[in-house]
C-alpha cells in the first residue's frame, strides 16, 4: 500500500472529508458487515479464557485464565492433531508445490498452440469441482468392491485395499487428490509471470546457442523466481492452517488416528459433541489462529530480509 | 512462433518429451472425468462388474432416473439456485461498495479502513465465536445463515480495488466532479460501465463459490427443506444415505446395491453439470480474475 498522495493539514483533511462524504456513506454497509461478521467473533475469542455458560452469555461467564490452553497442551490429543496437521501440510507442500511450476514451464515451452489450449482447458476443470463431489469421487474410485483402482489392481492379481479404512493411506489420498484437483489451476499465476518475460532475452539466448532446456533453466526459471518465492511464503505461512472441509468429509472412525487435524478437532469437541465444550474449542481455535498469524508475519519478515519480495 | 524455426536435434528431443509430459498430465486429469461420465450412463451391472473402462457400457439412464426419484435432490437443487442467485447479488453489491471508496486515493482514512479489511484475511474468530454470533443473531436454521456470514470476500474486494485503481483515474473523477458529479453518480454512470469485466469476474467467482459451498449449511442449517444440493450430495455420496424409494424397482439385493452404486456417478454429473456447461464460455474471465489478484495492491 502506498501512503496518501500528499500530507494534508488538518483543515484540508476536513475539507477533503466533507467533499468526499459520499465515499463514507458508500462504504458504510461493507464496513458494518466486516465489524459484525469479522470483528464481533474476534471479540468472542475471550471465551477461550472463560468458562462458557449458556445462561450467562459470553460477557458474564467467569474468567479462568489459561486453563483451557493448558488442558489442550497436556491432552493426549495434542501431539496427535499437531503431528497430523504438520505432516499433511509438509507432504502437500513438498509434493504439490513444484508441480504447477513444472507444468507451467512445459505449457509455456510447447510450440503446439492448440494442444496447449486443450491441456489448459482440461487441467483447469477439476478446480471447479465442489469439495463434496471431490470426496465422493475419491470414495467411488477407491471403493474396495466397485472402485476402478482396486479393480485395476485386481487385474494384476493384487488384493483390494480399503484405502479409506487404513490410516497409513489417508495422507497420500488426501494430498494426491488435491494435486489432481489444483495443479492445473495453479499454473495460471506462473503462466502470467512467464508471459511477462521479454522475448528479447530468449532471442539473445538462442543466438548465443542456448537450447530450449537451457533457456528454461537460465531464462524462464529466474524470470518467475519472485512469483515462486511469494507463493512459497504464502504456503509456508499456512502450514498450520489445514482447512476443515475436505479432511472432515474424508474422515471415518477407521482412519481418525491419521486424519484428525486441529480444525476438525475443534469441531469434534464442540458442535459434534454430546457434551460440547465451547470454551475449550475456542481456545484450540484461538491457539491455531495465533500460530497461523505469527507464522505468516515471520515468513513475510524473512522474505523482506532476504530482499527478494514480500507480500505487503 | 511466426517464422519456421529449424530445430536442433537436442531441441527436437526436448520438445518431444515436453509434449509427452503435457499429454500425460492431460490424460491423468481427463481420465477420471471421462470414467465418471461413462459410468453414469451405463447400466448397474456393468458398473459393479467393472466392465466400464472408457465408454458407457449397455447405455442406460437408470442411474439418472433413480437420482430424480429422490425428493431431496430437487429440493436441494432449488435451494442451491436460490442461494447462488441471492448470495451472488448481495456479494457483488457489497464488494463494489467496498472497493470503490477504497480505490480513491483522496479518501482520508482510506489506509485505516483498508487495514481493517485486510486484517480479517490473516486472523479470524474461528468456528465457535462465529457459531455463537449467528446463534445470537437468531439466524440458525434460516436462509439468512446462508447469505449473510459469507456476504463479502475481502480477497475479491482487493481484486476489484486494484482494477478500479488502475483503470479509473483520479483525474476522471475530478473532471466529472467539476461538472457537479457526485461519487454516487460517478460510481453508477462511470465506474460500473467501465468495469464490466471485473464485475463479471466477481459474479463468476462468487457464483461458483455458492454453488459448491457446504460448510455454512452444514454448521447452521437443520431442516431438510432448507438444505442446499451439496448437503444432499454429502448424505448420498459420503454418508451413503440412499433414499429407499429411489431403488425400489427390484427385490434382489445385489441389483439394489448396484443401483445405489450407479446413482452416485449420475448424481455427481447432475450436481456439476451447470458449472461444466458455463465453464467453456467463462474460462478466460476466471483466468483474468486470478491474474488481477496476483498483482500486489
Amino acid at each position: 500500500m502506498k501512503p496518501n498522495t500528499s500530507p494534508l493539514g488538518d483543515g484540508r483533511k476536513l475539507k477533503q472529508m466533507r467533499q468526499d462524504y459520499q465515499l463514507y456513506l458508500i462504504i458504510l454497509f461493507p464496513l458494518a458487515w466486516v465489524i459484525i461478521f469479522q470483528y464481533f467473533p474476534m471479540y468472542g475469542l475471550q471465551l477461550a479464557f472463560k468458562d462458557f455458560r449458556i445462561m450467562d452469555g459470553i460477557w458474564s461467564s467467569p474468567w479462568v485464565g489459561f486453563e483451557h490452553f493448558e488442558k489442550f497442551f497436556n491432552s493426549y490429543q495434542f501431539k496427535r492433531v499437531i503431528t497430523n496437521t504438520l505432516i499433511i501440510s509438509f507432504y502437500d507442500l513438498i509434493a504439490g508445490f513444484p508441480l504447477p511450476i513444472i507444468l507451467a514451464l512445459a505449457l509455456n515451452a510447447t510450440l503446439k498452440t492448440r494442444f496447449k489450449q486443450v491441456v489448459q482447458f482440461v487441467t483447469y476443470m477439476p478446480f471447479f469441482i465442489s469439495t463434496v463431489v471431490m470426496v465422493g469421487m475419491i470414495l467411488q474410485f477407491l471403493n474396495p468392491r466397485i472402485g476402478i483402482i482396486n479393480m485395476g489392481m485386481g487385474l494384476f492379481g493384487a488384493d483390494p485395499i480399503n484405502f479409506m479404512g487404513e490410516p497409513e493411506w489417508f495422507k497420500s489420498v488426501y494430498v494426491w487428490s488435491g494435486i489432481w484437483q489444483t495443479t492445473g489451476w495453479g499454473t495460471i499465476i506462473y503462466l502470467a509471470a512467464l508471459s511477462a518475460i521479454s522475448p528479447e532475452i530468449h532471442e539473445a539466448a538462442t543466438i548465443d546457442g542456448a537450447t530450449r532446456l537451457q533457456r528454461i533453466r537460465h531464462v524462464d526459471l529466474p524470470g518467475i523466481m519472485p512469483t515462486i518465492v511469494t507463493l512459497l511464503i504464502l504456503n509456508a505461512g499456512s502450514i498450520m492452517g489445514i482447512g476443515f472441509e475436505k479432511i472432515f468429509l474424508m474422515q471415518n472412525p477407521l482412519n481418525l488416528s491419521s486424519s484428525e487435524v486441529i480444525s476438525t478437532y475443534v469441531y469434534t469437541v464442540s458442535l459434534a459433541s454430546s457434551a460440547p465444550d465451547y470454551s475449550y474449542a475456542t481456545a484450540i481455535g484461538f491457539f491455531n489462529s495465533m500460530v497461523n498469524f505469527i507464522l505468516i508475519m515471520l515468513v513475510n519478515q524473512f522474505a523482506k530480509k532476504a530482499g527478494e519480495t514480500s507480500l505487503w | 512462433m511466426k517464422s519456421k524455426i529449424v530445430l536442433t536435434r537436442s531441441d527436437k528431443t526436448f520438445y518431444f518429451f515436453n509434449d509427452l509430459l503435457l499429454l500425460i498430465a492431460l490424460l491423468i486429469v481427463l481420465y477420471p472425468l471421462i470414467y465418471i461420465f461413462s459410468a453414469s450412463f451405463s447400466d448397474r451391472l456393468s458398473v459393479i462388474s467393472g466392465d466400464v473402462f472408457l465408454w458407457p457400457v449397455h447405455f442406460s439412464l437408470e442411474g439418472y432416473q433413480a437420482v430424480f426419484k429422490d425428493p431431496r435432490v430437487l429440493t436441494g437443487y432449488g435451494n442451491t439456485i436460490f442461494y447462488t442467485i441471492a448470495g451472488t447479488i448481495l456479494n457483488v453489491i457489497l464488494t463494489i461498495l467496498a472497493a470503490y471508496p477504497l480505490s480513491r486515493r483522496t479518501m482520508v482514512g482510506r489506509n485505516i479502513i483498508m487495514y481493517l479489511f485486510a486484517f480479517t484475511m490473516l486472523f479470524n474468530g474461528g468456528l465457535i465465536p462465529n457459531y455463537l454470533l449467528i446463534k445470537d443473531l437468531g439466524m440458525i436454521d434460516t436462509r439468512w445463515a446462508m447469505l449473510l456470514p459469507g456476504a463479502l470476500s475481502v480477497w475479491n474486494v482487493i481484486i476489484a480495488r486494484t482494477f478500479y485503481q488502475s483503470t479509473i483515474s483520479q483525474e476522471l473523477f475530478e473532471a466529472a466532479s467539476i461538472d457537479g458529479c457526485s461519487h454516487l453518480r460517478f460510481m453508477w454512470s462511470v465506474v460500473l460501465p467501465l468495469s464490466k469485466a471485473i464485475t463479471a469476474v466477481m459474479v463468476l467467482f462468487y457464483g461458483v463459490f455458492h454453488w459448491n459451498a457446504y460448510f455454512n449449511a452444514f454448521i447452521y442449517l437443520k431442516s431438510d427443506e432448507l438444505y442446499p444440493l451439496q448437503i444432499v450430495l454429502r448424505d448420498i455420496l459420503i454418508q451413503n444415505q440412499i433414499d429407499p424409494a429411489s431403488i425400489t424397482d427390484t427385490e434382489d439385493m445385489t441389483r439394489k446395491q448396484g443401483l445405489a452404486d450407479l446413482l452416485k456417478y449420475s448424481i455427481i454429473i447432475v450436481a456439476s453439470l451447470p458449472i461444466w456447461l458455463v465453464y467453456p464460455f467463462v474460462q478466460k474471465y476466471f483466468v483474468k480474475g486470478v491474474m488481477i489478484g496476483s498483482i500486489k495492491g
